[in-house]
Order: C-alpha cells, then sequence, then structure tokens
C-alpha cells in the first residue's frame, strides 16, 4: 500500500505491467508444455518443474562453459527434451491403461531424484545466474528504462508460442496430434504410429520446459528447489486457463503474471498468495477454468 | 499363515493396538518410533480419502501443518492446556478441510489434485507470512508440554517412552474411529463413489456431500497427526505445510498399499525406517526414496501390504 500513497507513477505502473508480462510469459510457456503432454497422453507431468529446473541447470551451465548464449537455447532444450524421450518410454509408457493416477504419482518420484541428481553434480547452492552478453543493462521503451532481457524474454517466448501453434494448427504433424488426442483408435486404425507421436509429445513438452528453465535462469536464483514452486503455479494456471486448453495456458499464464507483479507493487506481503486466491475464485465461478469445456475435467 | 492374517483383518484395531504397543522394543531409537506413528497416522488419515474413496489429494500437509501450528501457537502464546491444544488442532484442520474440500470436490480427477496441490501452498504462505504468531522461515520453537500427574502418578513428556505411549493413546483412538467409519454404511458409499462414482449417484447417494464429509474427517485426523507432530518435536517446521509433505503421504500410502487398512502405516515404517538407514550413508536420501516409490509405482501397485494381502487371497470385505 505504501507504495500506492507515495510515488505511484504512470510509469511505474507500465513498468510493472511489463514485469508482469516478463514472469507471465514463463508461465504461459510452461503451462503449454504441460498442457501439451496432458492433451495428447492425459498425462500430467509433475515432474514438470523438476525439467524447468534442469533447464536452468544445464543452460547456465552451458553459457559458463561455452560463453554462448544462443548455443546453450540450442543444446539445453534438446538435452531435456532427450531425457523426456527416455521418460516416456521406460518410466511412463508402462503405466498407460493404469489409470490417470500412477503416472501422476511416477513422475512425482522422478521430481524427487532429478532434485538430488542435481545437488549431488552442482552442489545445494546451486548456480550463479548469468545474464547474456548484449541482453544486461537497460533500454529505454519509451515511457522509462526496462531490463533488456525482459524484453527479450517476453519476443523470444511469443515466437516460442507462435512456433508451436503454428506447428500444432498448420503442421501434417498437428494434424496427427490433433486427432490422436479426439480420437487415438480412429489415428491408428488409418496407419499412424501412436506410440511414437506420444514419444515424441512427451519430449517436447519437456523440451519446452527445459528452455523456459533456461529462459528463466537470468531473472531468478538457480538452485535443485526452484521447480518446486514453479510446478504449483504452472497448477494454478493450467486450473486458472483451463485443462487442455493452449489457448487458455497462455492468456492464464500472462494473467497470473500480471497479477503476481501487480499485487507485489501495491500488497508486497500478499504477492505470492494473490495467485492462489485468483484460482480459488476462477474455482468458485467456472470450476472448468476460463477455456476449459465442461465436463472435460477427467 | 492365512487363518492369521485374517484374524488380524477380523480384529483390526485390537490387532494394531497390540503391535504399537510393542513396536517401540523393535525399532534402533524411541524417536523413530514416535515418528512412524505419527506419520502412519497422517497417511491413515490421507488414504481415507485416497485409498478408499479415489480421491488422490495433493494438498495434506495443510491438514498435518494447521494441527501442528495451531496447537503450537495455543500452547505457546496463550498456554492452553495441551489436551485443549490438540483440540484445537484438530477442529482447525477439519475447519480448513471444510473450506478446502469446498472448493476441491466441484473438480474431478487430476484437476482434483491440482486444486489440492494449490489451495495447500495458500496455506502455506498464510502461516510463512502470520511470522509474529509462526514464527515464519524458522519454524514455531517452544512447544513445550510441562509434566503433570495422572492420578497421581508423575508423566514426563522428555521421557521418550512416556511421550511414545501418551501419542499412542491418540493414536488408537484414530484408528478405531477410521475402523468405526469404514465399517459404517458411510464407508460402503465411500467404495462405491471409487469404483463408480456415476453409479453411486444413480443408486440416490448424496456424491458431493459424501466427498465432503470424508475430506473433512480426513482434514481432521492428519490435522490430529500434526498437532501431536508438534508436542513430540516441540518445534514446527515451516516444511510441514509444504506439498512435497503431501507427497510423502501420497508415497506412504502407495508404499504400503492403498486403500487397505494396515497399509499407509506399513508404507511410513518403511519409508522413515529406509530414510534413517540412507542418511547414515549419504545424505541424499530423497534420490533413494524417489527410486524406491518410483520401483513400486512401475511393478508394485499395490504396495507392500496389498500384494502380500492379494497374494493370500483374503477375503476384500475384511481387508
Amino acid at each position: 500500500m505504501s507504495t500506492f500513497m507515495t510515488g505511484l507513477t504512470f510509469e511505474l505502473f507500465c513498468m510493472q505491467l511489463l514485469t508482469g508480462v516478463a514472469l507471465g510469459s514463463i508461465y504461459a510457456l510452461l503451462a503449454l508444455g504441460l498442457c501439451l503432454i496432458f492433451g495428447m497422453l492425459n498425462v500430467v507431468n509433475f515432474a514438470h518443474g523438476a525439467f524447468f529446473m534442469v533447464g536452468a541447470f544445464l543452460g547456465v551451465y552451458f553459457l559458463g562453459v561455452t560463453g554462448n548464449f544462443w548455443f546453450s537455447l540450442l543444446l539445453t532444450p534438446i538435452l531435456t527434451g532427450c531425457l523426456g524421450l527416455l521418460t516416456e518410454r521406460f518410466l511412463v509408457r508402462p503405466l498407460y491403461g493404469r489409470g490417470l493416477d500412477y503416472p501422476l504419482l511416477l513422475t512425482f518420484g522422478l521430481s524427487y531424484v532429478l532434485i538430488e541428481v542435481m545437488r549431488i553434480t552442482f552442489g545445494i547452492e546451486g548456480l550463479p545466474s548469468i545474464t547474456p552478453d548484449g541482453l544486461g543493462g537497460s533500454i529505454n521503451v519509451g515511457i522509462g528504462y526496462f531490463p533488456k532481457y525482459r524484453l527479450f524474454l517476453i519476443g523470444a517466448t511469443a515466437l516460442i508460442i507462435l512456433g508451436i501453434w503454428f506447428l500444432i494448427q498448420k503442421t501434417r504433424y498437428g494434424l496427427i496430434i490433433k486427432a490422436g488426442a479426439a480420437d487415438q483408435e480412429i489415428v491408428k486404425v488409418l496407419g499412424v504410429d501412436i506410440a511414437k507421436v506420444w514419444l515424441l509429445v512427451f519430449g517436447l513438452g519437456c523440451a519446452i520446459a527445459g528452455l523456459s528453465g533456461i529462459l528463466a535462469s537470468p531473472t531468478r536464483s538457480v538452485n535443485p528447489e526452484m521447480g518446486v514452486p514453479i510446478l504449483a503455479e504452472s497448477f494454478v494456471v493450467t486450473v486458472v486457463g483451463g485443462m487442455g486448453s493452449p489457448v487458455g495456458a497462455v492468456v492464464a499464464g500472462l494473467l497470473v503474471g500480471v497479477v503476481y507483479s501487480m499485487t507485489s507493487l501495491f500488497f508486497p506481503d500478499l504477492a505470492e498468495l494473490s495467485i492462489f486466491v485468483l484460482m480459488a475464485v476462477v474455482l468458485l465461478i467456472r470450476p472448468q477454468g476460463l477455456f476449459g469445456k465442461a465436463g472435460a475435467m477427467g | 499363515m492365512n487363518s492369521l492374517f485374517q484374524l488380524i483383518a477380523r480384529n483390526r484395531v485390537l490387532a494394531s493396538t497390540i503391535f504399537l504397543a510393542i513396536f517401540p522394543f523393535i525399532m534402533p531409537y524411541e524417536a523413530l518410533a514416535i515418528n512412524i506413528l505419527i506419520f502412519g497416522l497422517f497417511a491413515m488419515g490421507f488414504n481415507l480419502l485416497f485409498g478408499y474413496m479415489g480421491l488422490l489429494s495433493f494438498g495434506h500437509a495443510a491438514f498435518l501443518g494447521i494441527g501442528s501450528y495451531l496447537t503450537g501457537i495455543g500452547i505457546v502464546h496463550y498456554g492452553l492446556p495441551w489436551g485443549v491444544a490438540i483440540l484445537t488442532g484438530v477442529i482447525g484442520a477439519a475447519i480448513g478441510g471444510l473450506i478446502m474440500g469446498f472448493l476441491a470436490i466441484r473438480t474431478r480427477g487430476i484437476y482434483f489434485s491440482m486444486v489440492t496441490l494449490a489451495l495447500g501452498q495458500i496455506v502455506y504462505y498464510i502461516f510463512y507470512k502470520a511470522e509474529s504468531l509462526t514464527g515464519g522461515e524458522n519454524g514455531l520453537r517452544g512447544v513445550r508440554v510441562d509434566p503433570f500427574n495422572v492420578l497421581g502418578i508423575p508423566v514426563d513428556f522428555l521421557n521418550p517412552m512416556v511421550k511414545y505411549y501418551i501419542i499412542l493413546f491418540f493414536v488408537v483412538l484414530a484408528i478405531w474411529l477410521i475402523s468405526r467409519i469404514l465399517n459404517s454404511p458411510l464407508g460402503a458409499v465411500m467404495e462405491a463413489i471409487r469404483e463408480n462414482e456415476k453409479r453411486a449417484a444413480a443408486c440416490g447417494f448424496d456424491v458431493a456431500k459424501t466427498k465432503l464429509l470424508v475430506f473433512v474427517l480426513s482434514a481432521g485426523i492428519c490435522g490430529l497427526a500434526g498437532s501431536l507432530r508438534a508436542l513430540h518435536l516441540s518445534i514446527v517446521p515451516i516444511d510441514s505445510l509444504h506439498y512435497l509433505q503431501s507427497g510423502q503421504a501420497v508415497m506412504m500410502s502407495i508404499l504400503g498399499g492403498m486403500g487397505t487398512f494396515f497399509g499407509p502405516f506399513v508404507g511410513a515404517a518403511v519409508m522413515l525406517y529406509l530414510e534413517d538407514v540412507v542418511t547414515t550413508f549419504t545424505k541424499h536420501w530423497m534420490a533413494v526414496v524417489g527410486l524406491v516409490f518410483m520401483f513400486f509405482v512401475l511393478f508394485f501397485p499395490k504396495g507392500i501390504w496389498g500384494t502380500i494381502l492379494s497374494k493370500l487371497q483374503i477375503n476384500q470385505d475384511s481387508k
């Protein structure tokens, strides 16, 4: 409240709004990855936050070793994606047909293991986050100075989200993914190897989680526990947006980011709480989420 | 062998009382036995909802935490007698369960798990921010129980054996309650909802009301576990409220055997014992626990106790 009384200017308000969008784009990306896996495989990936954390670690590590952010930005999602492929093939696949709870429980156990593996490899303190060369400092955006990296973050996420949209809406692969989510039997009859599609979708979802990890790494501390709160927050985004709705994931991601950053401007103590309260309100009014279909909450 | 198991299953409250009475003597030290007792109760309370009604909550740490904190706050800040403080914890957790359950039962399946997890985090941040009452990040310290007399016999909580049997008294009370619930018509409706919700509704049962009632009962039992934990540790760590703690209840139930009466307790005992042994070798016990858990999800989804029961083909009704 203090900021409100003393020095709230239009510029500060806009800056905070933009910060919210930057934060929200990470949420949107994470929720999109969750949504992709859920929509296709009917699996909630409880290790999504852990993949995010692994992505941040690998990203910072490669950036430190090679000094090249772009190389690191390319390599990290490939590695987390491969980790996702292995997870689907050897851990999640044996559990299909055993109900919705088992893959969820398995990935929860996996998140424990991934957290410990990172502790063993990089130590419990984690790594110092690095802002890549050329993206440090601030830039005048017309109404004031805004960190360059956050602008890059917003642009990069927008590009990735557009890319995923293009993949799903405009390509043959997207058609198969959509058809497979709607009716896997028919797709199988049409001669598509659905198991391979599931494998790739899970891998893609994990690659996106890893990518959001490296993208977020310069804006937060990189430690083994960093994926734990972010998983809860991604769930809030998924619940608010509506489970299995990609549009919902993006809109709710941005909304949650903005709500968080606006609350931290006016009532800093309530910032973490605000997004959960937002979720409770949405649940009361629309249990299926803003863009979810009623009855599709399986 | 088979008839022995059936005898245990038929007299489950008596059997657990006898077993728990000798339990501290087969454990390496009392503190571990008390810990298992408390987390066994936590997992049993959770299993009422998950194992018997099929609702996978990832927010039950909230009730463990509310129970712990209200009991602790009652003793530390208001000087309540410990019995009253336990009651405060249990009632508070049940009220918390009523609110969380009211919101969460509007959703189904995986969605329910995600919503309970997120709602549990609300409770975490509330207690985290209320620093003057809860000690925030450092947790609440100084939850002490002064020595008192029962029928002229002095009782001192600092003696671990005495503490064990006092806590056991409350745990047995709760086990008796759980057994009564499961044997009652409510227990039958719960299992009907787990097997087929639509059919249960078509049979005329009020599914929403049953779900809410069981959610509240389960929350209250987990709250009791929390209250007892505060007395046992004499501190309340903020981690009690974290969703990873909710995950512990889930892991214990699966490890032991969800939907079985003794399963969650077996799971708690195995997991805490494992943790105790592993920590003497390495500080990375989470990796071991995680791997063991994944192994069970993949290969023994019925858990330890559940697998034993199905091998012996114990009558489904009496498990």
